[in-house]
């Protein structure tokens, strides 16, 4: 079986994000008022090849918590679903 | 006999001549090691050293940490070999986990160059051994994360066993605590954000960072003297 998978990472409450901070104190210069609580993350894709989702999950989980996010500064979400051959 | 000191070349490191000539100057041996390499060949510390290794891509330091040398230092470290990450290398000890914490973009979002005063807070590691209590030193910083972070928690045991080396003057890039070094729990693991590499010489402007280097080998010379 093979799935797309979409992992976003974001920082952790309380980690300081200085991109989404000056986006967000740039916007009322270009006429957006209302805008609030902009965070800036990041967005990794690939596919995986695995016997079962549960076992895809298994993997992508243990690549985001060693690998793709450093559980210190950043959150994550999974976001995976099959890629079925047409 | 001279103490041997490695400095850890990876892909896209850009301070490895630097700090092997900071240590040649002071009297010690520098052997550069690549990070393909599976083993130390027999040094008897490990510096490693600012850039952008594997160009810091991800995280910084989150490729390096996968290099094959990365698994020797980790032993060596665990033996209780001195260890000390500059820059680039603090945060490779961190994605490591062979020093706590993470170091973000730096508050106000700038990459700072320029020279600051670290205050040696810890004369109780591999790196300010030989230095002065208390004493400032004028050394210069070059990055864009170096705003180190960590949890309450950590930060509190930190703290309770005296494991912040170095703490800036006048904090500026918004570490918390104003932590620009800190070391591992057996003390022997340093990494800090200054590079006390470019304070080893008149030439350069400040010699502040000789007392660092000094501390470096002369751990280094202990750890031949034990080995031998």
């Amino acid at each position: 079986m093979r799935f797309s998978v979409q992992v976003e990472v974001r920082h952790k409450p309380g980690v300081a994000d200085p991109q989404g901070a000056t986006i967000e104190r740039a916007l009322p210069s270009l006429g957006f008022d209302g805008i609030q609580g902009v965070t800036v993350g990041k967005s990794i894709r690939f596919t995986i090849d695995s016997a079962s989702e549960a076992a895809a999950r298994a993997e992508v989980a243990d690549v985001v918590a060693r690998f793709l996010t450093n559980p210190v500064i950043e959150d994550s979400d999974v976001h995976m679903e099959e890629l079925v051959s047409p | 006999m001279s103490a041997r000191v490695g400095v850890v070349v990876f892909p896209g490191s850009n301070c490895e001549l630097d700090a092997a000539e900071a240590v040649r100057d002071l009297g010690g041996d520098a052997d550069l090691l690549w990070h393909g390499d599976r083993e130390l060949a027999g040094v008897d510390a490990v510096i490693l050293p600012g850039g952008f290794a594997h160009g810091d891509y991800l995280r910084c330091g989150a490729i390096a940490r996968f290099s094959p040398v990365m698994d020797a230092v980790r032993e060596f470290a665990a033996a209780g070999g001195p260890v000390l990450g500059i820059c680039n290398g603090f945060q490779v000890l961190t994605e490591a986990g062979l020093l706590p914490g993470a170091l973000q973009k730096n508050r106000g979002l700038k990459f700072l160059c320029t020279t600051v005063e670290v205050r040696v807070d810890s004369t109780d590691s591999v790196l300010t051994g030989a230095a002065e209590a208390g004493a400032r030193l004028r050394i210069p910083i070059n990055h864009f994360e170096g705003n180190y972070t960590v949890d309450a928690d950590t930060l509190a045991r930190l703290r309770d066993d005296d494991r912040i080396v170095l703490r800036y003057v006048e904090n500026p890039n918004g570490s918390v605590d104003d932590i620009a070094g800190v070391c591992s729990e057996d003390r022997n693991v340093v990494g800090l954000m200054p590079h006390p590499e470019r304070a080893a010489h008149e030439l350069l402007g400040s010699t502040d960072g000789v007392p660092l280097l000094r501390s470096l080998l002369a751990a280094a010379e202990r750890a031949a003297a034990s080995a031998a």
